[in-house]
This record gives structure tokens, sequence and C-alpha cells, in this order.
């Protein structure tokens, strides 16, 4: 028997997903180690933001299993399904900052929320957690619209850690930065995943980017998990989907719909 | 044959999809109303919701009170005069003004303004996924979002209805008065002799419901917006129309339900 010898944080089993007639997940299966990193790669529109959107309950799937802990998320009692969802921190691939509140409201927002702190403690703190993504104090009082797009992705992972997550997922987190920008984001997710001890799922199309923060890659094509290996063995891998997209080549297994 | 067929599948088609719709606004409706009294509250937000929707809506809605309540003594005076019944004008225009035109025209401005300014701001939300992030925060987007602006468009209406009240009966007396020529004591004994209270209260009722549809169909639209800048405009659009639509349907079936004869 093949027993697994330890229980995954995260096991999805037969996930699948349509929107209309369009399968977008189909029979998704895969299983993250406490502590470890999972990268996913695809295509766009191949279905990675339902994937993380499924677990984390903004998207309800059609069929499958989503364990966290190992309880099925899906299954569970709504309060339940709340509190295990609770321990995931969520970078978005474009911030997704509240335009609406200034920076060192947004970073403490979670902890507000979960009456963690009181409000007059919270800027101080949200200072601190800042400071953690190389933010000056400064920025605290600033709009989300004065900041760069390297100072909101920090922003928007400055708050995606203030509640100490334990599980931590990262959409595109690379996306529309330059390369230092890219790498300089890349080593602060990291440094923070390995300081909180955090199980993490990141999507991108940034090659550089998924072999720096996965430690374990999974490729989607078509709705289906095609390929699961070392994230360090992304850009070798022999498998004919995963060597074309990895190396952006146009001729290969993968075939985009071109508009004429 | 094929093509009546054709014709009736689409029109089963367009009726399935407003039922769909209907259900779908009903349930957000009574999410909301919901989402009002279930903690936690959010007084902030009520607070900022209170001052977008009633304090930053009051020139719009003055300005617009006090010149329907000025056209409306002309015009009444244009009719009445052929009949030599200059002395009604007065309770015409505080009657139309505080029973119907207070309130309608009140509605309509907000909901241009505010309605579309919640619809244009949730939409926004929707597409850059902050409605998303609210949820990863441990923070319920119906009860953080939707139940606060809910709330205020149903109290702050009815405030803004009783200061249109006020600036239309205004603008009806400043014209009879110094256009017309009628004695400005005369005009206001007119004016309030025939006023009762439950002319003012249906307008206060048609205000808060009112101000409720405003909000529901700003937050809706907003919320299932998608499709980004253009989604959200169409969310916009949809919000005001479907609103000032609603105010003007409900305003005949309130009107109705409070009619009283005497």
């Amino acid at each position: 028997m093949n027993a697994p010898m330890t229980q995954p944080k995260i096991r999805v089993r037969g996930l699948k997903k349509y929107f209309g007639d369009k399968k977008v997940l189909d029979d998704v299966d895969i299983d993250i180690v406490a502590g470890t990193g999972l990268v996913v790669i695809g295509g766009s529109g191949s279905g990675k933001s339902v994937l993380i959107k499924s677990i984390l309950g903004l998207v309800t799937p059609d069929s499958g299993v989503i364990e966290i802990d190992g309880i099925d998320v899906l299954k569970a009692p709504r309060a339940q399904a709340r509190a295990l969802r609770a321990q995931i921190g969520m970078l978005f691939q474009n911030g997704a900052l509240f335009d609406s509140l200034p920076v060192w409201e947004n970073v403490a927002f979670g902890l507000l929320a979960e009456k963690k702190i009181k409000r007059s403690q919270a800027r101080a703190k949200a200072i601190e957690f800042l400071a953690q993504v190389g933010l000056a104090d400064n920025v605290a009082s600033l709009s989300p619209a004065e900041l760069s797009g390297g100072m909101q992705k920090r922003v928007a992972l400055a708050r995606a850690i203030a509640s100490a997550p334990a599980i931590m997922f990262f959409d595109e987190p690379t996306t529309g930065l330059d390369p230092i920008m890219g790498a300089v984001i890349d080593e602060l997710i990291v440094d923070c995943v390995k300081r909180l001890g955090s199980t993490s799922i990141a999507i991108t199309h940034d090659m550089a980017s998924a072999v720096r923060i996965g430690d374990t890659a999974a490729m989607l094509y078509e709705g289906k998990i095609t390929w699961t290996g070392k994230a360090s063995d992304l850009l070798t891998s022999a498998n004919p989907v995963v060597d074309q997209f990895t190396h952006g080549r146009a001729e290969g297994p993968i075939k985009m719909a071109l508009r004429r | 044959m094929k093509a009546i067929l054709n014709v009736i599948g689409h029109i089963g088609a367009v009726v399935l999809d407003a039922l769909g719709l209907v259900g779908e606004l009903a349930i957000f409706a009574g999410t909301g109303i919901g989402a009002i009294f279930r903690p936690p509250f959010y007084p902030r937000r009520i607070g900022a919701a209170l001052m977008e929707i009633g304090f930053f809506s009051l020139p719009v809605v003055s300005l617009t009170a006090l010149f329907t309540g000025m056209v409306l003594a002309l015009q009444s005076y244009t009719g009445f005069s052929r009949f030599n019944a200059e002395s009604a004008i007065a309770s015409v225009v505080i009657l139309s003004v505080t029973r119907e035109l207070g309130p309608v025209l009140a509605g309509l401005m907000v909901s241009g303004r505010a309605g579309a300014a919640m619809a244009a701001e949730l939409g926004t939300m929707r597409v850059t996924d902050q409605i998303d992030a609210l949820s990863t925060l441990s923070t319920e987007p119906m009860q953080y979002l939707v139940a606060p602006r809910l709330l205020a468009g149903t109290i702050a209406m009815p405030l803004l209805v009783v200061i249109a009240d006020i600036l239309g009966v205004m603008g009806g007396f400043l014209v009879a008065w110094l256009k017309l020529g009628f004695n400005p004591n005369t005009y206001l004994i007119n004016s309030f002799t025939n006023l009762r209270a439950e002319d003012v209260l249906s307008g206060l009722i048609k205000a808060a419901v009112f101000g409720f549809v405003i909000a529901l169909m700003g937050c809706f639209n907003g919320y299932r917006s998608k499709g980004g800048a253009q989604g959200v405009g169409a969310a916009t659009t949809s919000a005001v129309v479907s609103a000032s639509i609603l105010i003007l349907a409900l305003d005949y079936i309130l009107t109705q339900l409070l009619f009283t004869a005497k």
C-alpha cells in the first residue's frame, strides 16, 4: 500500500469547474505538504486563478474535494470552513488594495476585522509590517493610488502577512513589474513564507519567479494537471507541454487560438 | 414553422433571464437586509454612506426642489387664474411638493448622483478583486459594503425630502409673493391650513422606500459587474435606469396604498 507518510496541508481531489459549456478545471488533484511552496504554471485562461479561488471559497466548484488540515471545506459547516479558510493570506495579482483607505489601514485591515488589535494600535503595527517588506513609515499615510506598481505589491504583501497566515496564496506576484522589482518581490515572498513557516501556492507565468519561490511545481493545461515535479526541474522537463510553455515556443502541443 | 419556434424560443429565453434577474435581486436584497441586523456593525461605513448619499446630495436636491416649487406656482397660476381659483395655488403647491414631487424628484436626483457613484465604486472594487480581498480578510462584503449603504439610503432620503419639501414650498411662496403679487401672509395661511400630517408622512414613507431602492440598485449592479471599465460603465447605467424606473413604478403603488381622498 502507498499510504501517505504525512497528511498534506491542502489536498485537492477530482476538482471540476465549468463556466457554461467551458470546462475550466477537469479532475484536478493536488497535494501540498505543510511548510512547502507549490507553483502552478499554465497559460492564460488555463484555470490557475479558478483553482486558488476555489480553495479560498471565492468560486464554488461543481464537484471534487478540497481538504485543509484533513477537513473537506466544501462539506464542512459554514463556520468551520470559514475558520479553516481564515488561515489563508492572499496576494492578489494587481494588489487589490482598497482605494478608499490609506496604506496603513489596508495593511491592518485583517487585524482590525479579526479584532486582534485596537484601532489606536493599528497604525504602529501596520508600520512594522511595512518595514518587513522594505517600505518606510512615510508610506503609511499615502493612498494606494499614490504608489508605484512595485510599492503596491509590497503593501499587498504586508497586508497578506499581517495575520501571520499558515497558508499563503500568490496570484501572479510579479506581473507588471520590471525584472529587478520582480526579483525583489520574490525574495520578500520567500523570506515571509520562511519566517512564518507557511504553506504556499503561487500561480505565475514568470519562469524565473516560479523557480525562485517554489519547492514543487505543477503544470495546468486544458483543465488538468499534466505535470508535477520539483520547481528547479521546470526548465529542464522533458514533458513536451512544459517544455514548450517554459521556453515560450510557438510550435508544440499547446495550440493557442489566434484571432484573425 | 421553424421561424415561429425561434421567436418563441427567444421570448422564452428573455423571460427566463428576466425572472432569473428578479430572483437574484430578491436574494441580494434579502441578504443585504439580513446583514443590516447581523454583527459586526460598521458605524464608520454607515457614517460615510450617510455623508455620500445625504450630505453631498443636498445641493442638487435643494436646487431641484426650489425651482420645481417656483415653476409649480407659475404653472398653477396659469391654469387656475382661468377659473378664478388663484387662492388654491398655495394648497396645490404644498400638497404636490410634500406628497409627490419632493420624494420623486429627490429620488431621481439621488439616483443619478449617489446611486451611480455606488455602482461605480462597487463595480470597480469587483473588477479589481477588492471585494474578493475583503473575503480573504475575514470580512463579509455584504456586511461591510452593502448593508451600510442600504441603511444609509433608507435614513438619508427622508431627511433630504424634509429639506426638499421646505425649499419647494419656499420656491412657490417666493414666486407667488414677488412675481404674482400674492399677499405673503394669506399665501402661507392657505398653504398650511390644508396641510395634514399624513401628507408629509406619506412623502417621507415614499422617500425611505426610494432611498432603499436607490442603494439596492446601486449595490446590486455594482456588486455583480464584470468585464473591466466597460462592465463598470454598464453597471452604473443600469443602476440609474433601474432605480429611476422603480421609483416611478413604486411611486404609483405607494400612492395607491397611502391614498386618502379626504
